[in-house]
């Protein structure tokens, strides 16, 4: 159970070199041997959502994922949305409409918004409600996460 | 879509930062990940609890592999038990040990802690602790535990009731046997966990230097944490510092003391190191705390015109194993006694409401407290009285609401100005309840059964200190300080007691002071969540903070502005009346002539002498409040389609009209709804925890204890009126918990007249699809 493998985790483009166990899982990776604690890890079950991650662009939850199984993958997290001091579209738009409260599933929503938008910029309202459905959110009641999401699609597509 | 009604928003300074969507101060951090929690905090030791797999027993023995890392009640003799007190209701006190002391109390309870370099190792560690418990026959239902044979959860004490309440007004018998009908309901709510996204973690570092230790943890109480550890461990509150940072989340379940901070306090100062510790989900669900637990028997006395005479109810709460502090588990059974008539005009009452121990996770506040289920059992009660009427439940409603103010209802709380009768005459109109009723009518001739339901109520929001000391606690939550300070660098300090984690206080009060004292609200800085920044305070739950932190923030504001206005008149040789503070500077109105607020703060501490002694240095100012409390109101809709052959329901629409004084900041204000209807809904449909008849918990991962997603709660419709209170300074009134009251009775009155062709009464929270299922079935009269 303790033997450690060597494994390269690539996360906002920055190469983490790391030594984990098999059962070590992306999200406690990330966050613990790569310092990068915007991922927030909220059910460990793979429910919730909060520690949505985008591997190779794809919308994963790391807590269900082993930081072996994401060697030499492209990872995206929160921290690697805003470029330089602008934000991107979609941490504005969650701020503009108020898409958050206390902010702790935030990090989880906005890689799962933006790794759904870049894939299909054409949603319909109706699908984009059930991706949404995918993480928990307990302070907004979801109505301000989906204006805000809609509104940076609309954003998005225009960029 | 929101509506705001007029609102005439009067302020010292005439500008008017309050009443603006003002983007939040907090966004930025969070939404970039930049956001401190406490799990982020890396330490030396982790810890693991070893948790309790039986409801009920003795513990033999922990029997642990040498060497390892292991506290037990036997290391802890020393420390006193969590205990708070009651000095009315035949409260009976009984202590919670840190970890379990020789007897197990319910699933879940900590045995031992289990420390290692990891939390993988510490896991491991744990996994390989042996428990050995005989176990007893334990008891999860509280009627069940009222029986004269139950054995009892705490040894030592007279029976279960814990705590017990009865209020009879003068001559009810009188009163209630000339009414003319009587209408009973019997309602369950079962038990709700409030599940923050964020599950509670700790994090303790000794600090060889000062031998202090600093516990951060995601607490909604920080200065409360502090004294309640200090007093458990016998050590001067100077030698504890509490922090807490970003908060994921708390609803209520982070204002009580979880024994699991006591023991990172003590083990920081027994290692001299650093230990964390944090919840995983499982933990959460069964061993955090739990509410709503109730059986409500209640019965409605009308005269003939359908006008409320008297009320009679009896009250059970389940409290679980042990009370909570600082509240007590009196919280939920004395809330409910005294909030049961809600925005009724009813002058008799009789009424008792018993907290009764069980040996499940201890009950706690959780957002709305009580008020969502009496508030669902009295809407009930109406509604059945409309159907025994035959009117319409909003015209019994308009025939019983009040509307004279002050009010003083028969439990002898005062209402302050409201808009019971408006919200919901608004809420009728906007939702178009004629069309609805032609819609629903034709609906049910295709075999759609479409149903709505009016839920209107009161939030008694933002009292002080009288308030609690009526209920008879030790401690006392009322006041509130502020200190408010304007640096030499001109930038402006707010140091709060309240301890927010995601009501958006840091905005709302830089828009309460920014109006004041003439400044923009991004040069304001709200610190708050320390208990070495912040004056001693009580925290953020009970729809206070804004009302308090916010009144003490206008206050303080108010002598920072008389300071600034006699400096400006100093400096700018005019009359203070003559001056106004706007955009950061003082300026003599008609003329060029100005200082800015930066300069004058400058000048309060490095040119103190151009005031030729008439001005006191510095430019920092206290103040505390401490409101009497005033009652915000709502009339929540909902519309709904049940499936009668699966037992679903489909919420197609949510309309709030409501009232809570002055909005400081709408946008935020409308979250605080939205967050509480989509938990209202959850607990009207979907959340259980469910105990087996041993005591286990069958709902202990999110996907069997269903928090809504995105896709069950439909789009809210909010609706305001601005009634400004004379009852605090601010004129606004609380409004976090209200969405959590209304939407569960809304929702269930809804459910319950789609399906009035089946003559079922759904009188159990959660409506779940098996329940409604199975009174489908038992009506007999399904097609």
């Amino acid at each position: 159970m303790t033997d450690k493998s060597d494994i390269t985790l690539t996360i906002n483009g920055k190469a983490h070199g790391i030594r984990v166990e098999a059962r070590r899982t992306l999200a406690d990776a990330i966050r613990e041997e790569c310092g990068q604690t915007g991922t927030h890890i909220g059910c460990e079950h793979g429910v919730c959502g909060a520690c949505t991650v985008l591997v190779n662009g794809e919308p994963v939850r790391s807590c269900l994922m082993f930081a072996q199984q994401a060697d030499g993958k492209q990872i995206r997290t929160v921290e690697g949305l805003a470029k330089g001091d602008e934000m991107h579209p979609m941490q504005r738009a969650f701020m503009e409409n108020h898409g958050l409260q206390c902010g702790f599933c935030t990090p989880g929503f906005l890689m799962l918004a933006v790794g759904v938008l870049e894939r299909e910029p054409d949603i319909s309202d109706h699908d984009l409600v059930d991706v949404l459905s995918s993480n928990l959110c307990r302070c907004t009641g979801y109505q301000n996460i989906i204006r805000a999401v809609r509104a940076a699609a609309i954003e998005m597509r225009q960029s | 879509m929101t509506v705001h009604g007029k609102t005439d928003h009067t302020k010292g300074s005439g500008t008017t930062w309050v009443g603006r969507s003002l983007r939040r101060l907090e966004d930025p951090a969070l939404v970039s990940g930049r956001g401190r929690f406490t799990a982020d905090i890396p330490a030396t030791h982790w810890v693991r609890f070893v948790r309790s797999h039986v409801a009920a027993g003795t513990i033999d023995s922990i029997d642990a592999p040498d060497g390892i890392g292991m506290v037990t009640a036997a290391d802890l003799k020393s420390l006193k038990s969590i205990k708070p007190m009651l000095s009315k209701f035949n409260y009976v006190p009984v202590g919670q040990p840190i970890l379990a002391d020789g007897v197990v109390r319910f699933t879940g309870e900590c045995l031992a802690a289990v420390y290692a370099p990891s939390k993988d190792e510490a896991e491991d560690l744990a996994d390989q602790v042996e428990v050995g418990i005989t176990e007893t026959q334990p008891l999860t239902d509280a009627r069940a535990a009222l029986a004269g044979d139950a054995p009892h959860v705490h040894a030592g004490t007279q029976h279960n009731v814990i705590v017990e309440g009865h209020i009879v007004t003068p001559k009810f018998e009188d009163v209630w046997t000339s009414a003319d009908r009587i209408i009973r309901v019997e309602a369950r709510s079962r038990r709700q966990n409030a599940t923050p996204m964020e599950a509670r973690a700790g994090h303790a570092i000794y600090d060889p230097l000062t031998e202090r230790v600093t516990l951060t943890c995601t607490t909604q109480m920080p200065h409360l944490m502090r004294t309640a550890v200090c007093d458990i461990l016998g050590i001067p509150e100077s030698e504890l510092r509490v922090i807490a940072p970003d908060v994921g989340g708390g609803f209520g379940q982070k204002m009580s003391l979880a024994p699991e901070y006591v023991l990172l306090v003590w083990l920081a100062r027994h290692l001299r190191s650093s230990v964390a510790w944090t919840e995983d989900r499982r933990e959460n669900l069964i061993a955090s705390f739990h509410s709503r637990d109730q059986y409500v028997e209640l019965e409605g006395a009308f005269d003939k015109k359908g006008k409320l005479l008297a009320l009679r109810g009896d009250i059970v709460a389940n409290i679980g194993a042990y009370s909570c502090f600082p509240t007590t588990c009196g919280v939920e059974p004395l809330m409910a006694l005294a909030e049961l008539p809600g925005p009724y005009d009813v002058r008799a009452y009789d009424c008792r409401s018993r907290g009764v121990m069980t040996n499940t996770c201890p009950m706690a506040p959780y957002r709305g407290v009580s008020r969502p289920v009496i508030t669902f059992v009295l809407e009930r009660l109406m509604d059945k009285a409309a159907g025994a009427f035959g009117i319409e439940p909003t015209e019994l409603r308009r025939r019983n609401l009040i509307d004279a103010f002050p009010y003083t209802s028969a439990t002898g709380l005062v209402f302050d100005d409201g808009t019971y009768r408006e919200t919901m005459e608004m809420a009728i109109a906007a939702i178009g309840l004629g069309a609805f009723r032609k819609r629903q009518e034709a609906a049910r001739t295709e075999g759609h059964y479409l149903g709505i339901g009016f839920a209107t109520f009161s939030e008694r929001t933002g009292y002080g200190s009288p308030a609690f000391a009526a209920r008879g606690m030790e401690i006392t939550p009322g006041f509130e300080t502020v200190i408010l300070t304007v640096d030499p660098s001109g930038f402006v300090e707010a140091r709060i007691g309240s301890s927010p984690h995601g009501q958006g206080l840091r905005t709302s009060l830089a828009q309460i002071i920014a109006d004041e004292i003439g400044v923009d609200p991004q040069v304001i800085k709200v610190v708050h969540g320390d208990t070495d920044r912040s004056p001693y305070g009580w925290g953020t739950f009970a729809s206070r903070s804004l009302v308090l932190s916010g009144g003490a923030s206008l206050m303080a504001a108010q002598k920072i502005r008389a300071k600034l206005l006699k400096m400006a008149s100093h400096l700018l040789e005019a009359s203070p009346e003559d001056i106004k503070l706007e955009e950061g500077s003082a300026h003599v109105i008609g003329t060029d002539r100005s200082v800015t607020i930066a300069s004058m703060a400058r000048a309060a501490y490095h040119q103190t002498h151009i005031f030729k002694g008439e001005i006191e240095p510095g430019l920092s100012e206290n103040a505390t409040y401490d409101p009497s409390g005033t009652f915000s109101n709502a009339c929540h809709v909902a519309v709904v389609e049940v499936d009668i052959e699966t037992g679903s329901v489909t919420l197609e629409k949510f309309l709030v009209a409501e009232d809570a004084g002055l909005i400081i900041n709408p946008m935020i204000a409308d979250g605080q709804v939205h967050g509480g209807v989509a938990q209202g809904i959850g607990n009207a449909l979907l959340e259980e925890i469910i105990y087996d008849e041993t005591g286990n918990i069958m709902t202990s991962t999110l996907a069997d204890f269903l928090p809504p997603t995105a896709r069950e709660i439909p789009e809210i419709e909010l609706h305001h009126i601005e009634t400004l209170t004379g009852n605090t300074i601010t004129k606004a009134k609380g409004l976090g918990e209200g969405g959590a009251i209304g939407a569960p009775a809304a929702v269930i009155s809804a459910i319950n007249d789609a399906l009035k062709p089946f003559d079922v009464s759904i009188d159990e929270m959660p409506a779940t699809p098996q329940r409604i299922r199975a009174a489908l079935r038992n009506s007999g009269k399904l097609p």
